[in-house]
């Protein structure tokens, strides 16, 4: 480890202490480094996500007793839909690839920057204003909207709550993630550093570059959809609403053709954060990396073709039903592909277990869970009775936050050194993690268990049948909750007490290891020249 | 025996399933942890790089494929049961509105509990008033949406008597999780005298108000009491002086309170009249201090019922 890369390290000043044209919070809000706008990302999407797993904490405690424990069913209806909309559009979507892949996509192909710099800070700019807008509605008359975050119609053209506005919000942060899309594969295409061919790219820009396409095709999808709502909402001409002639299955169609792909927007990047952990910590080489770059293109094409299993008690026609169901099954293939593939790659390896591969291990482990959940809801009549139950609940909470969240965690402490040059306390690390897999599988375990037995989703309040199991999951949610309290302030004080950390701290052998931690303004010294296999481990005996 | 003909069969997949699902999990978690565990970095000092394998690449994909492609078929199979409709079967009408369930049987009696014969297969034809619901019978393992517009439906048999919870599964608004109901499954000897005595009951209602001339049945109060409960009112309208998402029907009669008519406050006293437009055309005076979230019940009453809630109303003191 002691080798040319610690050199680099005093010879350019890191982006962290150059003085640009601004200084304070402004080098930050109009910085166009793909580095610190990665960052903003990171400060403000943790942010919405405590802001949300807070909401989550108070939804539970209402669980805790029978009848009104806390609030009134009105506060909880606009909670679970703040809750959803700030997990899925303020956090999950933009997630990884807005907080990790703009910090290492370029770096990971040795380049200085992402092809569009400025349109980079746009992205983050529009979501900012997005998020400001969904917020905004708290204080409009109607107060937030109460419809859950699928704004299903003929409800959402119904309430009174301020739903026009929260709707142009995700409109607005639609762009955000079509804009970061556009950017990320033309900087794929054009900005790769010499010897970096498609195939030597790391399979967390493989994953990005997969992802970005769906950001660009089906993101315009939804966008309509939406505006389509707040036309019917002011104008009344009758799209949507069946008493003027309107079709609500057509909306759950177009919301679906985009919020299905969406759902791998949401976890390709984290296979791809997992792709990278594993080899480096095994010391060898990834297994099968080609079956596992083009699993991640073969998920983005069927992820695309499956959107109607959401809609398997609509009302929509059987044969559409059974066609639907079918090709859901085989978006499995590639994801077992992949899961294998990994575990594959820990064969022979010389591991070394520390944070970043447990809570990848431990996504895996999470996310197979919820792709066996999935098999069985995609399982027609099986289906029709846990559709819209807690297992529905507990099978995306398994899949979002235990595979890609988990998988986020991953990557934050794997390229935490990298991005502050300092470490963090590992021991608190694996005490937060005791406490969030034992909670994490306490609280939505539970739910699946419900949700077979009958409990209907989005209900303030439960028969008694049901009483005990949602005492346990809420028990589960304080452990969860204080595991993610416990990882947030590790981290934190990590940034301004942390120890040193090196260039290379984990042995890894992707290009950003091989500049200094934090890494310079242009990331590089000199541009580097790309000779091997992106997993390529030395010692490692071929 | 389950509770409907789908019970078991719904289990059994699923339990099959499931068993697929957990010896896989266990699999690869001992996998992944005995790997962990002998390849450590003190056990295996060098790593030993492995590209790929195509013979295990291919058996790792076309045996998930195998397993998944018989998950879809055990699965259409007892779908295309569901789905199969008998010609024989009972047909009930079931309307779903916010937030309660209203049966209709084939002779046009109405119910909000629903009564059947075990035994007998039954088709259930879904409508919604207002926005969509979700008609769902865990106990039977069966859902399906009530669509504003769009005829659905779906059918089973009872098989063991009993009473069963039915739940809104299609998030409807404030008051979705009080949007139950009950299916009772009786044999069909004591379901066949049920239906004739509650049918003779809506005959003579009918006669009665035929009749009229003869014998005036006037406004009861009894039947106003029945009313409110059937038609739905009592999800949003509380008997007994609490706040739902309506004004409670405790001491509303007579009572002078301040409404709001095209945006202007006014006083008024709620007498018949008022009580009247107040169903028939609730938007006209909104009640100051809530939402104007009642639907117009115009489809839902007829103007005799009106006099007997008014009726029950004015006992509500
Ligand atoms: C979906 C909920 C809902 C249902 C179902 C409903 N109402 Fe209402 N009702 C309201 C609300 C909200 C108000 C107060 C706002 C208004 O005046 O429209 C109201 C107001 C009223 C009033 C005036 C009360 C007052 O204090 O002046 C009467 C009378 C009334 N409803 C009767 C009925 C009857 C009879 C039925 C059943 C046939 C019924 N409602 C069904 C929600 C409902
Ligand atoms: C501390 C962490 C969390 C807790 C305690 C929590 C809890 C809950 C609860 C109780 C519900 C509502 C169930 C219902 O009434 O139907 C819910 C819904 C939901 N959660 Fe979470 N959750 C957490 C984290 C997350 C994460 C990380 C995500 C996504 C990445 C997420 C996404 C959602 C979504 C999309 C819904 C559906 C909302 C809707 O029905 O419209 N949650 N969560
Ligand atoms: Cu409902």
């Amino acid at each position: 480890m002691a080798s040319h890369a610690i050199d680099v390290q005093n010879a350019q000043e890191n982006y962290l202490e150059v003085k640009g044209r601004w200084s304070g919070i402004l080098s930050w809000i109009f910085s166009t480094d793909h580095k610190r706008i990665g960052i903003l990302y990171l400060v403000s999407i943790a942010f919405f996500f405590i802001v949300a797993a807070t909401i989550g904490i108070f939804m539970r405690l209402e669980q805790l007793t029978m009848g009104p424990t806390l609030m009134k069913p009105e506060v909880y209806n606009r909670l679970f839909t703040l809750h959803g909309v700030i997990m899925i559009f303020l956090f999950i979507i933009p997630g990884i690839p807005a907080i990790l892949g703009n910090f290492f996509l370029p770096i990971q192909i040795g380049a200085k920057d992402v092809a569009f710099p400025r349109l980079n800070l746009l992205s983050w700019w529009l979501f900012m204003i997005g998020a400001t807008l969904a917020i905004l509605t708290l204080f409009l008359p109607g107060g937030l909207p109460d419809t859950g975050w699928t704004f299903y119609a003929p409800y959402s053209i119904r309430t009174g709550s301020e739903v026009s506005l929260a709707v142009f919000a995700a409109f607005i942060l639609g762009f955000s993630s079509i804009l970061t899309g556009l950017n990320f594969v033309t900087t794929v295409h054009r900005m790769r550093a010499p010897g970096m061919s498609f195939f030597r790219m790391p399979l967390f820009v493989w994953a990005l570059y997969a992802t970005a396409w769906i950001q660009i095709l089906a993101t315009p999808m939804v966008g309509i959809t939406l505006l389509l709502i707040i036309v019917e909402r002011l104008l009344n001409i009758g799209i949507f609403d069946p008493t003027q002639g309107g079709d609500p299955i057509l909306y759950q169609h177009l919301f679906w053709i985009y919020s299905h792909p969406a759902v791998y927007i949401m976890i390709l990047p984290g296979f791809g954060v997992i792709s990278e952990i594993i080899p480096t910590f095994s010391r060898r080489t990834i297994f099968g990396y080609k079956l596992i770059a083009f699993s991640s293109l073969s998920i983005a094409i069927f992820g695309s073709l499956v959107w109607a299993h959401h809609m398997f008690v609509s009302g929509q026609s059987d044969l559409a039903n059974i066609i639907f169901s079918f090709l859901t099954f085989f978006v499995a293939i590639p994801t077992a592909i992949k899961v294998f593939n990994w575990v594959a790659t820990l064969y022979k390896g010389s591991i070394r277990f520390e944070p970043p591969l447990l809570f990848a291990l431990s996504s895996i482990f999470l996310f197979s869970i919820g792709g066996f959940t999935g098999l069985m809801q995609a399982t027609l009549p099986i289906n029709v009775h846990i559709h819209d139950t807690y297992f529905v609940v507990g099978h995306f909470h398994y899949t979002m936050f235990g595979g890609t969240i988990w998988a986020l965690i991953a990557g934050i402490l794997y390229w935490f050194p990298k991005i502050t040059g300092k470490m963090y306390n590992k021991k608190w690390i694996y005490v937060a993690w005791a406490f969030m897999f034992i909670g994490f599988n306490t609280l939505y375990g539970t739910m699946l268990y419900m949700g077979w037995k009958g409990m209907p989703r989005r209900y303030y309040d439960h028969l008694p049948e049901f009483h005990t199991d949602h005492v346990i999951a809420t028990v589960g949610s304080w452990f969860l909750y204080t595991g993610i309290l416990i990882l947030v302030s590790t981290l934190i004080y990590a940034v301004y007490r942390g120890t040193k950390a090196d260039a290379n701290p984990w042995g890894g052998t992707t290009l950003e290891w091989k500049t200094s931690s934090p890494p310079p303004l242009e990331n590089f010294e000199k541009e580097p020249v790309v000779e091997h296999e992106p997993y390529y481990h030395e010692e490692a005996i071929r | 025996m389950g509770a409907s003909n789908f019970t078991n069969s719904v289990d059994n997949i699923f339990l099959f399933i499931l068993a697929v699902s957990v010896a896989l999990l266990v699999g690869i978690t001992i996998t992944m942890i005995y790997f962990i565990i002998r390849y450590n970095h003190k056990r295996n000092p060098r790593a030993t790089d492995i590209p790929g394998n195509v013979t295990l690449e291919v058996v790792w994909t076309v045996i998930p494929l195998l397993i998944v492609m018989g998950f879809f078929y055990y699965g259409y199979i007892d779908y295309k049961q569901m789905r199969d409709f008998p010609d024989d079967a009972m047909q009930i009408k079931v309307t779903g509105r916010m937030w309660s369930w209203l049966y209709t049987y084939p002779n046009g009696l109405q119910t909000d509990t629903l009564y059947l014969p075990v035994g007998k297969p039954v088709t259930v034809n879904l409508e919604s008033m207002d926005v969509i619901h979700s008609f769902y019978i865990p106990a039977f393992r069966l859902k399906m949406d009530a669509v504003p517009g769009v005829p659905t439906k779906m059918w089973f048999t009872v098989e063991k008597p009993g009473s069963y919870q039915v739940l809104c599964a299609e998030y409807c608004g404030d008051r979705h999780s009080y949007m139950l109901s009950k299916i009772v499954g009786m044999p069909q000897a004591e379901f066949d005298k049920w239906y004739a005595s509650a049918s003779a009951e809506i005959e003579a209602q009918q006669a009665g108000t035929e009749e009229a001339g003869a014998a005036p049945a006037g406004p009861s109060p009894e039947k106003g009491a029945r009313l409110v409960k059937l038609k739905g009112c009592v999800a949003c309208h509380s008997l007994d002086g609490s706040r739902l998402v309506g004004p409670s029907f405790k001491g509303l009669f007579g009572k002078t309170e301040t409404v709001i008519v095209n945006g202007k406050e006014e006083q008024i006293t709620a007498d018949e009249d008022y009580i009247r437009q107040s169903i028939l055309e609730p938007s006209a005076a909104i009640v100051k201090g809530y939402p104007p979230a009642m639907p117009p019940q115009r489809n839902i009453v007829t103007d005799d019922d009106i006099e007997h809630i008014i009726a029950y109303l004015k006992t509500l003191k």
